[in-house]
This record gives C-alpha cells, sequence and structure tokens, in this order.
C-alpha cells in the first residue's frame, strides 16, 4: 500500500467505527429519549453525517469539481446525488428515514475503491516486476580499466565484463569465461544454459556461476532486452475487440441509466399519483449501479494479466487483440525448417553394405568431406568422433553437382549422390528413409550411405498432439523442401496437410488458399501462422495471427509476428492458446457476471424490490470480485 | 513524433477511457492511446505542435482527473 492508500484506509477505518457506534445509539433509541420527537430524526440525521463526510468528504469534492469541468457522469457525481438524496429523504416526514443507508452507500462505496486501487497497483507491480529485465549497468573495459557504465553507452565490438548475479546487459558472444546462465526471465526455462568462450549470449539472461567477458554484437537499442521491452510496452496500443466494446458501452450506459433514474425519480409521481419518496429512493438505487467501473477496470486487466502471464513462460503477446485472435484458432499453419525441425542437418542413419563397418563408412566419408564447407559436410564430420587425420588424404576434388572424388589411404573414394555411382558403375541402391542420402564407394565397390536429414525438435510432436487436444482442427505443413522428406516428417508428427516444394511466395498464395478454406468452414475460427525464416515475414503478416520462433527467429519475422515464442519449442503454441482461451473465459466472466447482476439489480430497483445495501454490492461488490477473477489471468503455470 | 510518457495518479480506468477519447480529439493527433494497466500514454502527434499538444492533453488529464499529471 502506498502513502496515499494508507491515509486513504485509515480514513475509512475511523468512518467505519463512527458508524457503527450511530447505529448503535440509533437502535438502542437513545435519541428519541434525549431530544424527543421530531427532534431525534435531526440528531440521526447529524450523528449519520459525521462518518458520512469522513469517509466521502472528497467524493464530494471531487464531484463539485468535476461538474465545474462539465464532467457531469462521473461516478463521483453519481455516488454524491445518491447519497444526498438518501439523506434528503428526511424531509419527507411520514417516509422511513434512509440516513443510515446513505452512510453505509458510502462507505462501502470507498472500500470498494479503496480495494480496486490497491488490487490493481498490486497486479499491475507483479507483472512489471515480471517484466523487469531491463539491465541498469554495463561493466566496460575502457583503457585496461573496469567501469560501469549505462548499457546505452556501449558500441558493438566493446568488451564487457559480466560477474555472476548480473544481468547480461547487451548481446554478445562469449570470449573469456565459462558460466551457467539463466534464461528464465525471456524464456521461461528454468534449466539454465551453458556459456563457454563462442556462446551468444542474449541480454536480459542472469549470468550465474562464473565471470563472462563478452564481446558485444548489437548495440542496446536493437538488444534482445531492449526489443523484448518495446513489444510489451507497446502490446497496451493494440486492445482488443471486446475492450474497445466495454469503452464504448461504458460511454453510454451511464447516461442511460441515469436518464431511466431520472424518468423513474419523476414520472411514477408526477403523473400517476404515486410516492414521491418511494420513487426518488428507487431513482436513486439506479444511480448507485450506474457506474460501469466494474467492466472498464477488469476486461482491461484480465488482458493484461493474460499477457503478463503469458511472458512469464517466454510467450510474448504483442496485444491484447492477439490474444483474442488467438483463443480463436481453428488452424495452424507451421513452416517446417526452423519451426519444426531444428533446422540443423545431422547424420540420421548410416547404413553399410559389404565387408564396411559403419565406422569404416563413416570415417572415410569424414576424410573425404573434410575440406567442404557444405552443411552436408559438416553434419558428417560432426557425426565422426574421431579425429580428421589429413595425411590419410591423398586427394581430394569436387564432381560438380554429383559429389567428391578422392583418394584416402591409397584407395580411390567417391562419396556423393546416385547419379555419381552411377557414374562409376557402382553396385548402388536407394535408401527407404527420407533425407539427403550420401553413397559411399571405395575403389568402385559400394561401401554403404549415410542418411544426412533435419532433425524433428524434440517436442514437436507432443506440440502437434496438445494443438488437437486444445481443438485445433487442422494443421499444416509448408516447406520448401522436397515431397519425400515433408511427408516423413509430416507422418512422424501427425500433421494434416502437407505442402511441400514451395517457393517463398508460394507460401503467401497458400496461405491464403488456407484462410479461405477457413473462412468456408467457420468464419469464426482464426488461422494461425508460426514461422521463423526472413522469408516468413509476409506469410506472417498474412495470417490472422503470425508466431514467431523468437530466439532462433530472424529480426523481421519477429517484427511482422503478432507472438514471439522466445524459446523455439513448437510445444509453446499449445500453451499460448491455453493462455489466451483461459483470459477470454475470464474476460466473458466478469462481463457476463457484471452487466447480469447490474441488470438484475436495476429491475428489481424498478420494481421497489432491492434497496440500496443491494445496489452498492452490484456496483463494488461486482468491481471487486471482477478484479479477483481478474487476476487469475495471471496466473500462468510454468 | 511517437513519443510513451508516465501518467502519475491515474486512478479510474473509466477517466482513462475519456481522456484517450478527448485528447483523440486534439488537432494533430494523430493517435493516444492511454493503458490504465502500465499508467502510461503513448502519443503520435504533430511533431511541430507537440508540446502544445502535450500542454492541452494535461489540461484534459486535469479536468477529467484532477491528480492526474503527465510526466515529461
Amino acid at each position: 500500500m502506498n502513502k496515499k492508500q494508507t491515509r486513504w484506509r485509515n480514513r475509512i477505518i475511523v468512518a467505519l467505527v463512527l458508524f457503527a457506534i450511530a447505529l448503535i445509539i440509533e437502535n438502542t433509541g437513545l435519541l428519541e429519549a434525549w431530544f424527543g420527537t421530531p427532534g431525534d430524526l435531526y440528531a440521526e440525521l447529524v450523528l449519520f453525517l459525521i462518518p458520512y463526510l469522513i469517509a466521502g468528504y472528497d467524493v464530494l469534492l471531487k464531484a463539485a469539481r468535476n461538474i465545474g469541468h462539465g464532467q457531469v457522469f462521473d461516478e463521483n457525481f453519481l455516488m454524491s446525488v445518491a447519497t444526498i438524496g438518501a439523506f434528503a429523504l428526511v424531509l419527507f416526514p411520514d417516509t422511513e428515514p434512509h440516513m443510515a443507508e446513505g452512510a453505509a452507500v458510502m462507505l462501502f462505496y470507498q472500500v470498494g475503491e479503496l480495494f480496486q486501487s490497491y488490487a490493481v497497483g498490486k497486479s499491475r507491480k507483479s507483472i512489471s516486476d515480471m517484466m523487469d529485465i531491463a539491465p541498469e549497468f554495463a561493466n566496460v573495459m575502457r583503457d585496461g580499466q573496469l567501469v560501469q557504465v549505462d548499457p546505452y553507452e556501449v558500441s558493438p565490438g566493446d568488451e564487457i565484463v559480466i560477474k555472476p548475479g548480473e544481468r547480461i546487459p547487451l548481446d554478445g558472444v562469449v570470449i573469456d569465461g565459462e558460466s551457467q546462465v539463466d534464461t528464465a526471465a525471456l524464456t521461461g526455462e528454468s534449466v539454465p544454459r551453458q556459456a563457454d568462450p563462442g556462446t551468444e549470449v542474449i541480454s536480459g539472461c542472469v549470468n550465474l556461476t562464473g565471470a563472462l567477458t563478452v564481446r558485444v554484437s548489437k548495440p542496446y537499442e536493437d538488444s534482445t532486452v531492449s526489443r523484448i521491452l518495446e513489444l510489451v510496452e507497446n502490446a497496451a496500443d493494440k486492445k482488443a475487440r471486446t475492450e474497445s466494446f466495454i469503452t464504448r458501452f461504458a460511454r453510454y450506459y451511464t447516461p442511460i441509466v441515469v436518464g431511466v433514474a431520472a424518468v423513474l425519480a419523476i414520472i411514477p409521481p408526477l403523473l400517476f399519483g404515486q410516492d414521491w419518496a418511494d420513487w426518488i429512493l428507487r431513482g436513486l438505487t439506479f444511480l448507485v449501479v450506474s457506474c460501469p467501473c466494474a467492466l472498464v477496470i477488469s476486461v482491461p486487466l484480465s488482458f493484461f494479466g493474460g499477457i503478463g502471464g503469458a511472458s512469464r513462460i517466454g510467450i510474448l503477446v504483442k496485444g491484447s487483440n492477439y490474444l483474442e485472435t488467438l483463443a480463436h484458432a481453428d488452424t495452424v499453419v507451421f513452416d517446417k525448417t526452423g519451426t519444426l525441425t531444428s533446422g540443423t542437418f545431422s547424420v540420421t542413419a548410416i547404413h553399410a553394405e559389404g565387408s564396411f563397418t559403419e565406422d569404416d563408412l563413416l570415417a572415410v566419408a569424414a576424410h573425404a568431406e573434410s575440406l567442404s564447407n557444405h552443411p552436408i559436410a559438416a553434419s558428417v564430420r560432426t557425426a565422426y568422433t574421431g579425429a580428421i587425420d589429413p595425411e590419410r588424404i591423398q586427394k581430394v576434388e569436387e564432381v560438380s553437382g554429383k559429389g567428391i572424388r578422392a583418394v584416402i589411404d591409397e584407395h580411390e573414394v567417391l562419396v556423393g549422390n546416385g547419379k555419381l555411382m552411377a557414374d562409376a558403375h557402382a553396385d548402388w541402391h536407394d535408401c527407404e528413409l527420407a533425407g539427403t542420402i550420401l553413397h559411399v564407394s571405395v575403389d568402385g565397390e559400394y561401401a554403404g550411405h549415410i542418411v544426412i536429414a533435419d532433425m524433428v525438435k524434440p517436442d514437436a510432436a507432443e506440440a502437434i498432439a496438445a494443438l488437437r487436444r486444445a481443438g485445433v482442427r487442422k494443421t499444416v505443413m509448408l516447406t520448401g523442401d522436397r515431397a519425400d522428406v515433408a511427408q516423413a516428417v509430416a507422418a512422424q508428427l501427425g500433421i494434416d496437410e502437407v505442402r511441400a516444394e514451395l517457393l517463398p511466395q508460394d507460401k503467401v498464395a497458400q496461405v491464403e488458399a488456407l484462410l479461405e478454406a477457413q473462412a468456408a468452414h467457420d468464419p469464426k475460427g482464426k488461422l494461425a501462422f508460426v514461422g521463423d525464416g526472413i522469408n516468413d515475414a509476409p506469410v506472417l503478416t498474412r495470417a490472422d495471427i503470425g508466431i514467431a520462433m523468437g530466439a532462433m527467429g530472424s529480426d523481421a519475422a519477429i517484427e511482422a509476428a503478432d507472438v514471439v515464442l522466445m524459446d523455439d519449442r513448437p510445444s509453446q503454441i499449445a500453451r499460448a492458446i491455453s493462455v489466451a482461451r483461459k483470459t477470454m473465459a475470464i474476460v466473458w466472466q466478469n462481463i457476463i457476471f457484471a452487466l447480469g447482476v447490474k441488470f438484475a439489480v436495476l429491475v428489481l430497483a424498478a420494481l421497489g424490490i432491492a434497496n440500496m445495501w443491494m445496489a452498492v454490492f452490484a456496483d463494488v461488490g461486482v468491481a471487486v470480485l471482477a478484479i479477483l477473477n481478474a487476476m487469475r489471468a495471471m496466473n500462468v503455470r510454468k | 513524433m511517437r513519443k510513451a510518457f508516465k501518467l502519475q495518479d491515474l486512478d479510474c480506468a473509466n477517466c482513462a477511457a475519456k481522456m484517450e477519447n478527448a485528447i483523440n480529439e486534439i488537432d494533430g493527433v494523430n493517435k493516444a492511446t492511454i493503458s490504465f494497466m502500465t499508467q502510461k500514454m503513448m502519443l503520435d502527434a504533430d511533431e511541430a505542435r507537440f508540446d502544445a499538444i502535450l500542454d492541452e492533453a494535461q489540461a484534459i488529464c486535469a479536468k477529467i482527473e484532477p491528480d492526474c499529471v503527465i510526466l515529461r
């Protein structure tokens, strides 16, 4: 609680105590004994005015000031009119006095307001704490001395030192030191990552165990941490349809209810000779319910909580509107490479033939490919655990478009595709596995083949299954890769549809076709596209909602996307959808609950059944409950 | 020009919505958004009149919520 709130609370407590005393005095009949009739009525008025004024003088002042500014329908004004009206009923001598109610309404209004202010402040703080990943300083080497400077002042190429426990201020590459790095603030991933010389580290992570010297690769403005903060800050700009609807609704709701209240208070007594006091009271009860606060606070609070909660598990949502769209995801379209697969090639199978063992095959291939910088060659070398012995290689030459011809250990070795084998008249055959097949022959004899494929991410199959459980109707994979490779991956993961051998511009056309299919099937359902590459940017923009894989994804994709997954696990998509659905559920619960209670009380008040106590509940009580409900949106399980 | 401002003592969500509407009506404002949650205003307005616009915005805020101050 801040100072303002503490003072506010103390004032309310004093008023509550005085109110209780006033109630006791009234009920014991002391006033009648002391002042007689009708003197007791005026004594009672004074008695209840004391707690009323202590609790609500600021409301009355604000109301008066706002009328001066032409702000008639604000909540202070409504509360003032309602409560003053309740007190003023004392002027009708033949009605029950409503002074206790007048004071109580003001008191509970203030209690509710204080709670609202506290709850909103608290959830705001816990969300901003969660997003508090901005580094405060950087330790830079300047003239052989380590100085602490603002991260803004560090330029690319500078060397910075990050001590254990400090936050990494700028993106860069480790040049010295070894440590564990906690990326939880960015990715939600609790297992720390190892950082050695050569490792890229991203800003916003916390260095845990050892000091690291890092060469800065990006200025602060372009570093991960400032990009993320910018995304989150701007998220509030993009309001959800539900949110704008509520704001618009609030603009009409209050004047209408106030109008009805006026009609209710004046028309029946004036035209039909009904009791003035009774109908004025009904009108006043209307005024108490006329504030749309419960909705106006709780709906954005739910969205804010949902965005905050998602960011805690490494899902950045760029606006409430995207959370809303994501909740309706019905078709999810994936890019293959880098999204469902890791985008790095590795050896997935070795099939040796004849007298060769798997180890022989791999050793020969690794040596033959030792000078090539093709990614396929690199993956063969990675798979080979032994050291490359340059002495063994006598000659290496490239056969354009086919592979490599080499002389290793005095044997003629061919490593390459089927054409190369056919040229050498080796007795080769194709492999049943999907991927790039590297055939090897030694002195014209077929030695077998090595299968190299893009690795499917470990959680990709689970990601698809989770999406299906979440009610996603259709999953589609788009790829520029060969059809057989794409089919194999899709079958392994359980993806419904595959479109292979696409050029980047084809992807947009495919997504447009899928959007049409989605609209034809269910116009409310949305299409999400998940990608990471630069050529995904147009598709990310075209889809109803674009999801980019963060840490590895390109800047352009992150810029174009609406949702960014900080770690590259595709299983996060289903979690993002479930956070979005939960948030939307909370939003609708609040809208229905708040409006339901308000309308019910309005109807009951018009019929003369609801009293002011119920009206106060419909206003403040509902707001408090809606806020408590909204705060649930923040709780996202790690 | 686009700039973010912190709003101090913005206590009422409905007021924030009202301020946002009123500030968007100011001549030269392309888009203004007020987030009650982050207590921030994002103002995208004509560069030449930016300061004058900001003064007008402050006047609007004070009118709707007397305590509310735009920190600049």
